[in-house]
């Protein structure tokens, strides 16, 4: 195994119904450390549930997710441990509505890593800075508005220092004219060299900051490559099908 | 006119001797009132006792159910508490108290007070469980979710994320739930406890005039439950201006 390979993962399967309908039909992928993933696919294609995978929030039929070398898809392995590394941004934001804003990003690290409140409030500070919501720390996360709430979600992933930041379409519960300012903040995190899988509609993104662009249907990888060759030379008719109708 | 008047003012005079007579026999002679007052004393101190055992049983069945729900463990202590859910909330509560004190006791020298604590622990436990779980459930998916993927364990998320929130809901719900069994208290007298109720009975029977000791009772119970109302409408209107 190289040193570069952050995450393996190996014949992935998830059934539902007893093999009725499957979501993965055998997905093997190798992620190494700083790159950006998109992961592109009609919907209903299995690639959330392909993300939702990797730190197990979906548990896999079959298959092997090998993080940092340990197949954390074994029972045996304390997954919490190994989803510390992993942080995770969702569709809805799931800020915790009860905390505020600074508790929101403390919780996790105070409580799991140990640090004192003013390692762990400097440090989550620092971050919210550089989203553009230090000041808004004391607020509550019903007073932010979508795109606040998704930048203050990705804080919080970061702020267990993770290896690898997965996003199951970051942008698809936002309005409009807030998709941006979450996508800047997952841009700048791309240039810092953060290892990230993108689940995403957001076809600009994924030509954009991409390294390297996943298209999944019907639960399995039809084509792997870069973005010039994903959306310039597409060679599966799926994929070129899938970008005649979303790219017009 | 005036023979009117004076007629009404005559019936009002006899009617408040009359009253103040019943008053005086009902509740001062003999000490008569000591009956209400100790009879209200049992009633709070089971309703007190139930309420607390109850939430301890509520809380334990309603996160197992749940538990087991969500992740299909505690496979055992699920069909346990079922079970137990489905006999405690599908016989009265008369029925339950009586077999406690007539058949679970029947050949042990036991004080009532604490018999009535064990039926209505019982009975008040298995609705509690029940709000405790829907409490629980009414947190959303996500939650639960973001906690797993931060790193948090099973009970971890429970405690820091899930609970807290739930507990917002299940407040409200739970004094409802004492206000229901404050009053259904009101049955201990089968089992020959003097309770409130069974004040005012032993009153009647010794005054042969049910009017004053059952309207007193009526009122302090009435009062009680809205004491409770009052607290729990405080309780609902700090939990919504803080609820974010």
């Amino acid at each position: 195994m190289q040193d570069n390979n952050l995450l393996i993962v190996k014949n992935l399967k998830k059934y539902y119904k007893k093999g009725e309908i499957k979501a993965l039909d055998g997905i093997s992928v190798t992620i190494n450390k700083g790159e950006v993933v998109c992961v592109i696919g009609p919907s209903g294609s299995g690639k959330s549930t392909f993300l939702r995978s990797l730190n197990l929030l979906e548990v896999p039929t079959s298959g092997e997710i090998i993080f940092e070398g340990v197949n954390i898809a074994d029972k045996k392995v304390n997954l919490d441990l190994h989803r510390r590394k992993i942080g995770m941004v969702f569709q809805q934001f799931n800020l915790f509505p009860h905390m505020t804003i600074m508790k929101n990003l403390t919780l996790a690290p105070m409580k799991l890593l140990k640090e004192s409140k003013e390692d762990a409030e400097a440090y989550a500070l620092k971050l919210l800075d550089k989203v553009g919501l230090a000041d808004r720390a004391d607020a509550y996360p019903s007073e932010l508005s979508g795109g606040q709430q998704q930048r203050v979600a990705i804080v919080r992933a970061l702020c267990m220092k993770p290896d690898v930041m997965l996003f199951d379409e970051p942008t698809s519960a936002l309005d409009p004219e807030m998709v941006g300012e979450v996508l800047d903040v997952m841009r700048s995190l791309a240039k810092d060299g953060m290892t990230m899988v993108v689940v995403t509609h957001e076809m600009g993104f994924a030509k954009e900051v991409a390294s390297r662009v996943l298209f999944i249907d019907e639960g399995v990888v039809l084509e792997d490559g870069t973005p010039a060759e994903i959306f310039d030379a597409p060679k599966h008719p799926r994929l070129q099908q899938f970008l005649e109708k979303i790219l017009v | 006119m005036n023979e009117f008047f004076d007629s009404l003012v005559l019936w009002l005079q006899t009617a408040w001797a009359n009253l103040s007579d019943q008053f005086y026999v009902n509740f001062i002679k003999a000490n008569r009132w000591t009956f209400l007052w100790e009879g209200f004393c049992v009633t709070l101190k089971i309703t007190v006792l139930a309420a607390i055992f109850g939430i301890i049983i509520g809380i334990i069945v309603g996160m197992v159910t749940f538990t087991h729900k969500k992740t299909g463990k505690l496979k055992f202590l699920n069909v346990l508490f079922q079970i137990y859910l489905t006999v405690v909330r599908g016989t009265p509560v008369l029925v339950q108290l009586l077999i406690i004190y007539f058949v679970v006791f029947a050949s042990v020298d036991v004080d009532k007070v604490l018999v009535a604590v064990i039926a209505f622990s019982i009975n008040s436990g298995a609705y509690v469980a029940e709000i405790v779980r829907g409490g629980i459930q009414s947190v959303k998916e996500g939650q639960f979710e973001a906690g797993r993927s931060l790193g948090f364990s099973y009970i971890k998320t429970m405690w820091y994320i899930i609970i807290p929130q739930a507990v917002r809901n299940i407040i409200p719900m739970l004094l409802n739930e004492f206000i229901t069994l404050l009053k259904e208290t009101s049955i201990c007298g089968y089992i020959a406890l003097n309770d409130l109720t069974r004040g005012a009975y032993i009153i009647q029977s010794r005054t042969f005039s049910p009017f004053m000791p059952l309207i007193a009772i009526a009122l302090i119970y009435l009062v009680m439950v809205l004491l409770l109302t009052l607290l729990v409408k405080y309780i609902e209107r700090r939990l919504t201006k803080n609820a974010r």
